[in-house]
């Protein structure tokens, strides 16, 4: 069942390059369909795969394969590891980089998300991007934004990470700039590009770093080596990790990219800046874990940024008037919490709230993606408010989105919440306490953004403050849209049971454990600790939403609790704007000049000399047989008068 | 009076040439005993299966070659080895593929069809004879069906005067260096006291030649009657005009045939017969692969005619895989043949969509009649621009790989200069396949003015890329299916050996290692 893995990513691929060929001729909405059947193919391709490293991981042994404890070679099983060898791909001198598929626990457990959750957002889209003129396009680049989501998940090497890695990166980029005609989404294009070339450069810093020491780029040859790293250079190989981290997945100092990419259609923010894209950083942290182990600077290094992103995020998220700006500020907060996972080795729990927050992100975002399509685009939540009514499925669904991220019991969130807050007590109370009342700006931002949308007067039908006419009759979306939304709301309700924190013989925690082979540092706490520990999480998911009911109850705005300091994201833009933006723009005008005057006169020098050369040639060959006779004779002796100069030297 | 001994004669080792030559024979015999013209269908599929045959011997030829290695048969006279098979695959590809192409183009221009199957066929065999060959005169012998045959073909097109003329240039200066490479052979002899090739390189390395003038000479001559075939410079000069005069799927035919055969037995003989004499010979081959490379790339940007820019393309090709001769390693064989495999390939897929492109009367080569291309047939100006990128030498197609090759073979022999330098012109010969990338795609039908050069973007234009004319009017003449599989088959090989080159690779090495 496991040599079935190159499926997962073929199915999105075939699916691309059909509506690359005849995508136009299928048009709307067959196209979006066949998109939609090729995800849903990998999906149970997915399914059948997890089925294999399951079965594999009960018995240990796979028929026909080599068992647990051989040396590692392709096509053999360590640590839960199955390593697909598709074809030899470099093979320079030293340098061997395999097209290789890794099959683990981990990769597996992203391929089933990924794919899942990108087969209903497909599903959405048929509806959301009906009568858009680009209808085709739009699924040819989701298609392939899941092509190489899943190349970057299943690579068995940096380099092939570091492919789908570039390939999400620029079907991001094609997909924030999708309405390119609007100046703002173009820019927002070409900012989330920049941050996240910053980040590349990371990565690049990354495997040059690993293959210098290493000697190889392979994930299952940098675990088996990792011991021979010195502290410097892991430290060094850590800090690179952590750039390229936070420039995939928006954390400080790259994170103001993501609001911005809020410009792209609302299933993309939902498919690509909530659930999957983003979590790359994440990943990548994860997979390198034998990495990260070895640098204790480096993962206070991670703890920080996470922590600090998540922070500032949550107090940047209370005052967002944006629907779709509010829920990309607590996407990255999210991210903020995994990377703080991460950075304290509790991996499980980082990959926990990755999936929990897939399933409740993805549903917020469609919940908001179904509440701006009710109300022709509007995004600013002053002019919503009553939409309970309204919209009673959407209603219904984001609620249980809502009450999952804040962190109530029993949702999917207070688990993959309280399992990554213990893992931070285990480390440092100092630490807790801060990612607590972070949790604790969470379930109050996301109480307010519920309350300003769904309650309250219905502020829509009224003309809003730049004059937009009123929305007499807004409507419930079609049910390709509704039936992503329940799923996902059921997902997000008990998606907690995937890993129940007393339950220790079965779970992600589980399944995740060969290839992480930690203790989670939940495990270190005592029953009464957790027991603590889980009352503090739902204390404070209570007071988050308590504390939002009694702020903003029935009110539209309130200047005094939104202050431009959180709006403007602690001036992030114009810091960068003063530090690196001025003085960048003075020194690319006088680039300018040097380049105009200096390398521009070198380089038409060369054509000009190149081309008079290659005319004087021209007129050489003037199509006279004697002139080529001549030519050849003139060759030849050439040749008899150096040789002859050979034999008297 | 000694009775004459008749050798031992390996007809599995001669299996190859023998299916196309004797079904080249037959044909020709079917073709003027048949009261009617033979049917096009009839002969395009004779040589279709004819090439697969002589593919599929091949094929078992490599099989017995890697069991049990390399043998000569013909008293020493023909060789099985690794260099003779890889042409026999090689040139049977070359054989289906240029028979596919074909096939559309002949009824199209309405020439005999079973004419043009023959001379292919016959020329290929001589390239075999060529590839297999370990003696200096059954070397002369494949020059000379090879190169008679393809007289023949460049005149096919007898309505067009530049096909015949460009026919008779190169019978002309063909013919002035067989005489060369004969008297070549002649003193080669006079100085070993052999023609065949093993025991010339036994007797040099066995020996210190005193007085080695007439060696040297020899080899000198023989050299020039290489160079002439390979096209390298200073004997180059035939190449636009027969490239341009050629029917475009015999230009294709002899960019991808005459190529192999010709560089195959100069590395055959110069390996086998003069490898003792390397630091001589060396310098000469050096200089004429660096001029090769150079004067070929700057050439070709200079060119109006694609056909014509494509021969001078093929002329920096030629000074690439001159690099293999210059090192003599085992790398350096591996890359040349690597080399000569992929560009054959590229070669007849950009000479079949030039064929096509050419109109009815094969006429349209200019630049300016591929104006607006992209926009008018986007599959065909597609397929053009990949093809033309991965001989410009792109990442992820064979000719990345087959430049890469070779160059590291370079620079691991320590010519680093040499290898610094033809890469700079291959960054010259890129400019000749980007600029008609350009004319396909960022212009339209429209002529635009030449711009006065005020500005680097302008000025660049204006001079390299689009000094082209008011448009041509073009009968468009629809892609047959059979040239259709033909190009898909060049770009599919040019991709997938691209991504995953290993088999190829692997195949390249193995032959360069195996050479008897």
């Amino acid at each position: 069942m496991l040599h079935a893995a190159y499926l997962i990513i073929a199915f999105p691929l075939l699916g691309s390059l059909l509506l690359m060929t005849f995508g136009r001729r299928l048009g709307e909405p067959v196209a979006g369909w066949l998109g939609t059947a090729a995800i849903t193919a990998s999906f149970v391709v997915a399914v059948v795969v997890f089925f294999g490293v399951l079965h594999a991981h009960q018995t240990d042994c796979i028929p026909g394969l080599l068992c647990q404890g051989s040396p590692i070679a392709p096509g053999s099983l360590l640590n839960d590891q199955f390593v697909q060898h598709l074809f030899n791909w470099v093979n320079v001198g030293g340098f061997h980089a395999n097209v290789d598929l890794l099959v683990d626990p981990l990769s597996i457990t992203m391929c089933l998300f990924i794919t899942g959750i990108s087969a209903m957002i497909h599903l959405y889209s048929i509806a959301y991007m009906h009568g858009e003129e680009d209808f085709t396009k739009f699924f040819i680049y989701l298609n392939l934004f899941v092509t190489s989501m899943l190349i970057l998940v299943l690579g068995g090497n940096l380099l092939l990470t570091f492919i789908g890695w570039e390939g999400v990166g620029v079907c991001s980029y094609w997909l924030v700039s999708y309405y390119f005609q609007k100046d703002s989404a173009a820019s927002a294009g070409k900012k989330a590009f920049i941050y996240n070339r910053v980040g590349d450069v990371g990565f690049l810093l990354a495997i040059f770093i690993l293959y210098s020491q290493l000697h190889t780029v392979s994930y299952v040859e940098i675990f088996q080596r990792a011991g021979h790293l010195s502290p410097l250079w892991a430290t060094m190989a850590v800090l690179a990790l952590v750039l390229a981290a936070s420039g995939k997945s928006a954390q400080i100092p790259l994170f103001n990219w993501l609001p911005d990419a809020m410009e792209g259609p609302t299933p993309v923010s939902a498919l690509i800046h909530a659930a999957t894209m983003v979590t790359a950083g994440v990943y990548l942290l994860c997979r390198l874990h034998g990495v990260v182990n070895l640098s204790s600077t480096g993962q206070g290094v991670i703890c920080g940024v996470g922590l600090a992103t998540a922070f500032v995020a949550a107090t940047v998220a209370t005052s967002q008037s944006d629907i779709k700006k509010g829920l990309a500020f607590s996407t990255v907060s999210q991210i903020g919490f995994m990377v703080l996972a991460v950075g304290t080795k509790n991996y499980e729990a980082a990959i926990f709230l990755m999936v929990a927050h897939a399933f409740f992100k993805a549903l917020l975002f469609l919940g908001s993606g179904s509440v701006i399509h009710a109300l022709d685009g509007e995004q600013e939540m002053v002019r919503m408010g009553g939409l309970r009514k309204v919209l009673p499925w959407t209603f219904g669904t984001f609620m249980i989105g809502w009450l999952a991220i804040a962190g109530v019991p029993p949702f999917a969130g207070f688990f993959a919440k309280g399992s990554v807050l213990d893992g931070v007590f285990a480390k440092s109370p100092v630490l807790w306490a801060l990612a607590l009342l972070t949790a604790l700006l969470t379930a109050y931002y996301m109480s307010r953004l519920f309350y300003l949308t769904f309650t309250g007067e219905e502020r829509f039908t009224a003309v809003g403050p730049n004059g937009e006419p009123g929305i007499e009759h807004p409507h419930e979306s079609p049910w390709h849209m509704r039936f992503p939304l329940v799923v996902l709301a059921i997902l997000s309700a008990a998606g907690g049971a995937i890993d129940l924190p007393w339950v220790h013989t079965w779970g992600l925690d589980t399944f995740l454990n060969p290839v992480f082979l930690t203790t989670t540092p939940a495990a270190t706490n005592s029953g009464s600790t957790q027991l603590f520990l889980a009352i503090a999480d739902a204390v404070v998911a209570v007071a988050g939403i308590g504390l939002a009911w009694v702020l903003w109850r029935g009110k539209a705005a309130r200047p005094e609790l939104t202050p431009a300091f959180l709006k403007r994201v602690w001036f992030w833009d114009d810091a960068y704007d003063a530090v690196i933006g001025r003085p960048a723009t003075a020194l690319s005008k006088a680039a300018a000049i040097v380049d105009d005057e200096v390398i521009d006169g070198a380089v038409l020098g060369t054509a000009t000399l190149v081309r008079r050369g290659a005319d004087q040639l021209r007129k050489a060959q003037d199509g006279y047989v004697r002139t080529y006779a001549l030519s050849i004779a003139a060759g030849m002796a050439a040749f008899l008068i150096y040789l002859v100069t050979r034999v008297f030297s | 009076m000694n009775p004459i001994t008749v050798p031992s004669i390996s007809y599995f080792t001669m299996a190859p040439m023998l299916v196309l030559f004797v079904g080249s024979v037959l044909l020709m015999a079917a073709a003027s005993l048949l009261r009617h013209r033979l049917p096009e269908v009839v002969s395009t599929a004779t040589s279709v299966l004819l090439g697969l045959g002589a593919l599929v011997v091949s094929i078992l030829q490599w099989d017995h070659l890697i069991r049990h290695g390399s043998s000569s048969t013909v008293a020493g006279a023909l060789v099985l080895d690794g260099f003779s098979v890889f042409v026999n695959i090689t040139v049977s590809c070359a054989v289906i593929l240029t028979a596919l192409v074909a096939h559309d183009y002949l009824a199209r221009l309405k020439f005999d069809s079973a004419e043009f199957h023959i001379l292919a066929l016959l020329s290929a065999s001589g390239a075999l004879i060529m590839g297999a060959a370990n003696d200096l005169v059954v070397v002369f012998l494949g020059l000379e069906i090879l190169s008679i045959a393809l007289y023949v073909l460049v005149a096919l097109n007898r309505k067009n005067e530049k096909s015949a003329e460009g026919a008779l240039k190169y019978f002309v200066l063909g013919g002035f260096s067989s005489a060369v490479f004969v008297y070549g052979i002649a003193l080669t002899y006079g100085a070993t006291g052999s023609t065949n090739l093993a025991k010339m390189g036994t007797y040099l390395s066995a020996n210190v030649v005193h007085r080695p003038g007439l060696l040297l000479a020899g080899i000198g001559l023989l050299a020039v009657g290489f160079c002439f075939k390979i096209a390298a410079v200073p004997f180059h000069m035939w190449t636009p005009d027969v490239y341009e005069g050629a029917p475009t799927p015999v230009t294709g035919f002899m960019a991808a045939v005459a190529k192999v055969g010709g560089f195959v037995a100069f590395l055959r003989v110069f390996e086998t017969a003069f490898s003792t004499q390397q630091s001589t010979w060396a310098p000469l081959l050096y200089t004429v692969a660096l001029l090769t490379t150079f004067i070929g790339a700057t050439s070709a940007i200079a060119q109006h005619n694609v056909k014509r820019m494509l021969a001078y393309s093929s002329i920096n090709h030629a000074g690439f895989i001159l690099l293999g001769v210059v090192v003599l390693t085992k790398a350096g064989f591996a890359g040349s043949l690597y080399y000569l495999f992929t560009y054959s390939v590229m070669a007849i897929g950009t000479f079949a969509l030039l064929g096509v492109l050419g109109g009815a009367r094969d006429e349209d080569h200019d630049l300016t009649s591929y104006r607006g291309l992209a926009k008018r047939r986007p599959g065909v100006a597609l397929s053009l621009a990949l093809l033309l990128l991965a001989q410009a030498g792109m990442p992820f197609t064979t000719g990345f790989l087959a430049k890469f090759g070779v160059i590291e073979a370079t620079v691991a022999h320590g010519e680093i200069p040499l290898a610094l330098l033809a890469m700079v012109s291959a960054t010259i010969s890129a400019v000749a396949y980007l600029r008609v990338g350009i004319v396909m795609y960022a212009t339209h039908d429209v002529p635009t003015p030449v711009s006065d050069g005020s500005s680097f973007k302008d000025r660049a234009e204006g001079s390299l890329l689009l000094e082209v004319e008011p448009v041509a009017t073009t009968h468009e003449v629809p892609v047959a299916p059979t040239t259709g599989l033909a190009i898909g088959i060049c770009l599919a090989v040019t991709f997938y050996f691209g991504i995953a080159p290993g088999a190829l690779l692997d195949f390249a090495r193995q032959a360069a290692q195996l050479l008897r």
